[in-house]
Order: C-alpha cells, then sequence, then structure tokens
C-alpha cells in the first residue's frame, strides 16, 4: 500500500502543472465574482461562503481527471485490479494520494480568498475545516463518477453530470458552517454533519469504486 | 412454495419474459385507461374547490401522483438494478434500464406541474421550495443514469454500471433531501403546505388515490414495453428473437 | 497445473469463445494461435480475471478451482497486456521499485538484475516516456523476469521485439519452464518459441 501511495505523489510531483491547474482555476474564478458584481465589501462577505464553495467544488471536479484515466491508458490499472490485494484498500490509497495532491490545496488557498472576501477570522476558519473536511468526500465521490466513466470517450462534463447531484448534500453543509460563523453562530452542528458524510463516504465509497473500476474494464 | 420459485426461475429467461409480458401488458393498459378517466373526472369535477386556492388547487392530482412515482420508479429501478448486478440475470437488468426514462419522464412532469402550481400559489414559477428542489437534483441523477447507460457500448456492462450508479444514487436521495430541507429551514424559504389548515376532504383523496394507482399501472405497461424493446435488441441473433422480428416484418 | 473444462464468453449476441479446453502441464509452453479477433486477448483477459465470466467457465488449477477473482489463485498467476503496465513519468529502476515493493520479487532477483537480463542496463535512469517501443516492451518483460508466478499469462510477448528481443523471451520462456513454471502465450504470427517443451493451440473464428 505504501508503494502505491508513493508511487503516485511521486508521479504527481512530475506532472506539477496538471496537479496545480485545479488551484488556479479556483483563484481565477473566485476573482471573476468581484469583477462581476463589484467590489462592495459587505456583499462579497455575504456572498462568499457560497462563491468560494461552489468554486472549489468545480475545481475539485477538474482535478478528477487526473484520477484513474492515465493509468487505464497505460495499464497500470487492470494490473492493480488483478493483483492479490483488495481492490477496495488499494482504491482508498488512489482517492488518498489525489487528495493530498489537488484536495489539501484547494483546502489551503481557498481560506486565504474567503479572506480577500473579507469574511471574518471565524469564518475563515470555519471555511477552512468544512474544506478540510469536505474536499475528502469529494474526492471520494468524484472517484466514484470517474470509475464508472474512465472508458467513455465523453468530456469531463459528462462526469459532471453524474458527480454534482451528489456533491450537493457537501456543498448545503459547508457553505452553512461557514455562513453561520460569519453570522456569529456556532458551526459544529453542520460540521458536524460533514464529519458524518466523511464517514459515511470513507466506509462505503471503496467498495462502489472498486465495483464501478471493474465493470469500467470489462 | 416451489412452483413460485420455478416461476421466478423462468421468467428469468429473456423469451419467456418476452412472451409473458407481451400477455400483461393489454391488461395494464387498460386498467390504467379506466382509473385515469375515472381519476380525471374525480378530480375535475366531484372534488370540491379548495377554500383557499379555489380551482387552482385541482393540479396536485397530477403533480402528486407524479412526484410518488418518481420516487417509487427510482427504488423499483434500484431493486432490479440490484438483483441484475448480483445474479446477473439479463431480464432483470433491462427492467432496471427500461425504468429509468420512465421515472425521469414522472420527475419531469412533478417539476413542470409543481412550477404551474406555483404561479397561482405564490406568484413565482420557482421559489427553491425544498421539495422541488430535491426533485429536480433527482432528475439530474435520472439523466446521468441514462446518459452512462447510453454511453457504454457492451450492453450488459452498461446495465451494470448504470445500475451501480443509481445504487449509489439510492443512498444519496434521503441524504440530499434531508440537507435541502436543511438548507430551506437556514434561509427561511417557503415551506409547501398543500391544503391549508383544514384536514383534506375525502372527496379530494378519491382522485388522488385513484391517481396514484393509475400512475402504477402506467409504469407497469410502460415498463415491459419498453424492457421488451431493450431485450430484443439485445439478443437480436437468437432464434426466438428472429422469430418474433420475422412475424413483425410479415404483419407489417 | 492449469485445466480448462470448458470457458465460453459472449459480447452481446456475437459468441467470441465458444467451450474452449485444453491443459496446461508445468514445465511447458502453450501458445495460442489465431487471427486478429479470433479472441486470444478474450481468453487470456478471462483467465486473468479482467473479464467477468460468464455461465460456462470451468477452470482448475492443481485440481483446485480456479478462481481469477480469489487472491489465493492472484499470487500464482502474472498477466502482461498489450498495455504494459509501466508508468511513462518513471524511471526504467522506478518502475521496477514498485513492482518489487507492491508484489515482491522471485528468489534471487531484484530490479537491477532484472533490468540486465532484460537488456536495459544503462537505462536505468530514463523515463520510460523515452524508450522505445521495443524498449518499453522489454521493461514489460523485466517485470515478468522480476516478479514470482507460477503461471505466466502472456498477450503478444514477441511483439516489437528486434531479433535480440526475441531471443530474450526464448530465455525467459526457458527459464521458467525448467523452474517448473508454466506459461500460456499468444501469436498472431508464424512464430514458434524455441524453448524445450511447447505446444500449440488454435482459435479460429
Amino acid at each position: 500500500m505504501g508503494a502505491l501511495l508513493a508511487r503516485d505523489l511521486r508521479l504527481a510531483l512530475r506532472r506539477r502543472s496538471e496537479a496545480l491547474t485545479p488551484v488556479l482555476f479556483l483563484v481565477i474564478v473566485a476573482t471573476l465574482f468581484p469583477l462581476g458584481l463589484g467590489p462592495d465589501l459587505e456583499r462579497l462577505a455575504a456572498i462568499a461562503p457560497g462563491v468560494i464553495w461552489v468554486a472549489a467544488l468545480l475545481a475539485a471536479l477538474l482535478s478528477l481527471n487526473q484520477l484513474f484515466h492515465a493509468d487505464l491508458r497505460d495499464g497500470t490499472l487492470e494490473q492493480l485490479v488483478i493483483s492479490r490485494w483488495p481492490l477496495p484498500a488499494l482504491a482508498v490509497v488512489k482517492v488518498l494520494a489525489h487528495w493530498l495532491v489537488s484536495g489539501l490545496p484547494l483546502a489551503i488557498v481557498a481560506p486565504l480568498l474567503a479572506l480577500a472576501y473579507n469574511l471574518p477570522g471565524d469564518a475563515v476558519a470555519a471555511m477552512l475545516l468544512s474544506l478540510l473536511l469536505g474536499t475528502p468526500i469529494l474526492s471520494f465521490i468524484g472517484a466514484i463518477g470517474v470509475a464508472l466513466s474512465v472508458g467513455l470517450r465523453r468530456g469531463g462534463m459528462f462526469l459532471a453530470l453524474l458527480v454534482l447531484p451528489l456533491y450537493v448534500p457537501v456543498l448545503i453543509f459547508a457553505t452553512a458552517a461557514v455562513a453561520a460563523s460569519a453570522a456569529g453562530l456556532p458551526a459544529a452542528s453542520h460540521l458536524y454533519l460533514l464529519g458524518a458524510l466523511l464517514a459515511l463516504s470513507l466506509s462505503a465509497a471503496p467498495f462502489a469504486i472498486a465495483a464501478a473500476l471493474r465493470i469500467s474494464l470489462a | 412454495m416451489n412452483k413460485l420459485i420455478l416461476w421466478f426461475h423462468k421468467t428469468g429467461s429473456p423469451e419467456y419474459f418476452y412472451r409473458l409480458a407481451g400477455r400483461l401488458i393489454p391488461w395494464f393498459a387498460a386498467a390504467f385507461g379506466v382509473l385515469l378517466v375515472w381519476g380525471i373526472y374525480q378530480g375535475l369535477w366531484v372534488a370540491p374547490p379548495d377554500y383557499q386556492q379555489g380551482d387552482s388547487y385541482r393540479i396536485i392530482f397530477i403533480h402528486v401522483p407524479a412526484a410518488w412515482m418518481s420516487l417509487f420508479i427510482y427504488v423499483a429501478m434500484c431493486v432490479a438494478g440490484f438483483i441484475g448486478l448480483v445474479w446477473r440475470i439479463k431480464v432483470m437488468e433491462v427492467i432496471a434500464m427500461a425504468s429509468a426514462p420512465i421515472g425521469a419522464a414522472f420527475t419531469l412532469i412533478t417539476l413542470i406541474t409543481g412550477a404551474l402550481w406555483g404561479k397561482p400559489m405564490w406568484g413565482a414559477y420557482w421559489v427553491w421550495d425544498a421539495r422541488l428542489t430535491s426533485e429536480l437534483i433527482l432528475w439530474f441523477i435520472y439523466l446521468g443514469i441514462i446518459g452512462l447507460y447510453r454511453a457504454i457500448e457492451d450492453r450488459r456492462a452498461a446495465a451494470r454500471a448504470a445500475s451501480l450508479l443509481a445504487l449509489v444514487g439510492l443512498v444519496n436521495i434521503p441524504i440530499i433531501h434531508f440537507s435541502v430541507e436543511w438548507w430551506t429551514t437556514l434561509h427561511q424559504g417557503s415551506t409547501v403546505k398543500m391544503f391549508g389548515e383544514s384536514a383534506i376532504d375525502t372527496r379530494m383523496l378519491v382522485p388522488l388515490l385513484v391517481m396514484a394507482v393509475a400512475t402504477k399501472f402506467y409504469y407497469a405497461m410502460n415498463v415491459l414495453q419498453r424492457a421488451r424493446v431493450l431485450l430484443l435488441e439485445q439478443e437480436g441473433t437468437k432464434t426466438w428473437a428472429r422469430k418474433v422480428l420475422e412475424v413483425q416484418e410479415v404483419t407489417s | 497445473m492449469l485445466r480448462v473444462e470448458s470457458i465460453s464468453y459472449a459480447r452481446g449476441s456475437v459468441s467470441i469463445l465458444e467451450r474452449i479446453g485444453f491443459e496446461l502441464d508445468r514445465g511447458e509452453v502453450l501458445m495460442v494461435r489465431g487471427g486478429n479477433g479470433s479472441g486470444k486477448t478474450t481468453l487470456l483477459r478471462l483467465l486473468a480475471g479482467l473479464l467477468p465470466a460468464q455461465d460456462d467457465f470451468s477452470v482448475s488449477i492443481d485440481a483446485e478451482v480456479f478462481d481469477p477473482r480469489d487472491p489465493n489463485c492472484q499470487a500464482r498467476f502474472l498477466y502482461l497486456g498489450h498495455a504494459l503496465g509501466i508508468k511513462d513519468e518513471l524511471t526504467t529502476l522506478e518502475n521496477l521499485q514498485f513492482c518489487a515493493r507492491f508484489l515482491g520479487c522471485r528468489p534471487g532477483m531484484g530490479p537491477l538484475e532484472a533490468l540486465a537480463a532484460a537488456g536495459l542496463t544503462g537505462y536505468q535512469y530514463t523515463l520510460a516516456r523515452r524508450l522505445s517501443a521495443g524498449q518499453r516492451k522489454r521493461l514489460g518483460l523485466a517485470r515478468v523476469i522480476l516478479c514470482p508466478a507460477e503461471l505466466w499469462l502472456l498477450d503478444e510477448p514477441y511483439s516489437n521485439l528486434d531479433a535480440d528481443g526475441l531471443a530474450l523471451v526464448d530465455r525467459m520462456l526457458q527459464r521458467h519452464i525448467d523452474e517448473q513454471g508454466a506459461a500460456l502465450i499468444t501469436s498472431h504470427g508464424t512464430f514458434v518459441p524455441q524453448v524445450s517443451r511447447q505446444r500449440e493451440i488454435g482459435l479460429h473464428q
């Protein structure tokens, strides 16, 4: 397992530009909104939870393309499937590697953008926590979508159709947490719900990913 | 008991299922037709006007059964899909895939009738009400399942992939519904009260239930029709399928 | 060792394999011949577990049921497909080091030795992306040399290789069967492996 993690991380390091694209996308989109709506700081603070989180969500969607496509093409995916290690466990390792490379940077950069949107400090902390809990969920659920569609020639937008409806609860709880925090209310309950979603995806998603990979390879 | 098991086993055979479905469809169609006419009559003439909304509420006799069907068909699709996935039964795979477009259609009807109802009710076609927003997301999920099924070339692998997606969605739909309700309470969205403070009049309940049963028969009829077509497409080179197509050519 | 009673496989309504049966003993190489589209790759992928077995799949290994989804069986075979299973952005050595850590090594074999046996000495630090087609094939074969397995399932092992490479495959196979392993290989050409014990079966459309 550790070998797989180390290999995937090393690969991501060699393809640095591919790994940085989602973060750049996040920053660009987050820059577009004030340009489109005007720099009124109060309004920016009001829309910040939703806008930044939607941008992060779309960036995470963008990053999913790196997940299984290359492995399918070069034959390493089928080697993983027929290896004697349990496929759900291998799936967890692959998603973990993917999250470390694309989800974690999003979780670090987005709160900085939140500062640019004039969110108060507590809300920025809530934004960070919501992203730390939320981006792994996005990676796991997204991985199911990628595993189902990896052999297809259709574009990334099709993956969006498969995955975005499943992202809705994450978006709702995460933005609720940040908005609550910005209003001076406790964000804990929303974050707990996010945590529950994370626990659910961690336990169920690997099996769905493994099943989907087997179907896609046939 | 043995006979029942044997019968289930038989229905797994595409050829037997095709013929059985062919015999059942006219009955379901007849039942649907009768119930539909009765339901509409009850809904438009017999049921009294609502004391709050007048006559504009009558669209619920389509809206509510359609909403119920959108969820019922989703569950039916998942059950058939699960059986197809685990036991690799072709007929079940086909029933699951045949159900998806019907479910999507009912969801769309729910959304459109909901919007049409919304205008006289709240003054706007779409108010981001919790239930309708959940229905909208359900519609996207249906479209994803249909899209995935159509995108994969091998029909059986396509059915398995789409069934897996449907099952993943099944786990998520209660979560999505809960989160959207949560969202409306946070943002003080409008809650949909269907009938105001009074208890529902029985004369309103009758058409509702009649339409609910009518739509079930419609689903049964349509899913069998679509399943038969899908089976013919998939099993096209088998002898029984060729015989069916030959007969059709002669009669047309 | 491997005994295939019967395998059938159909894709949609097209039958690709119809009640194929054969036996493979230890210490021998079995070559599956057939033109393009005759089902050679399908047969190998079925045995490797990449394609789901359909109704007709009775295979046994050493008189036990062979289920390619069972980890115990998976530990006993190795599959080399058309896509060789190497990462372009890693060097040849890094690729083999991963295989060594992921699947283990044959006794007495290591990544460097496997590279040498495959004739890739001097290319340890070359990115796989920069190798020629023949060299990539050698890297794929190096993986087969490196990792332990009793049964080899090799799809077109001779393709893309020069005369030296062809001799390499023969050497690999000979050493493998000397150690009582077995190999099932495919070819669409008129190739004959130069090993001490080999048989052929043909798949026809």
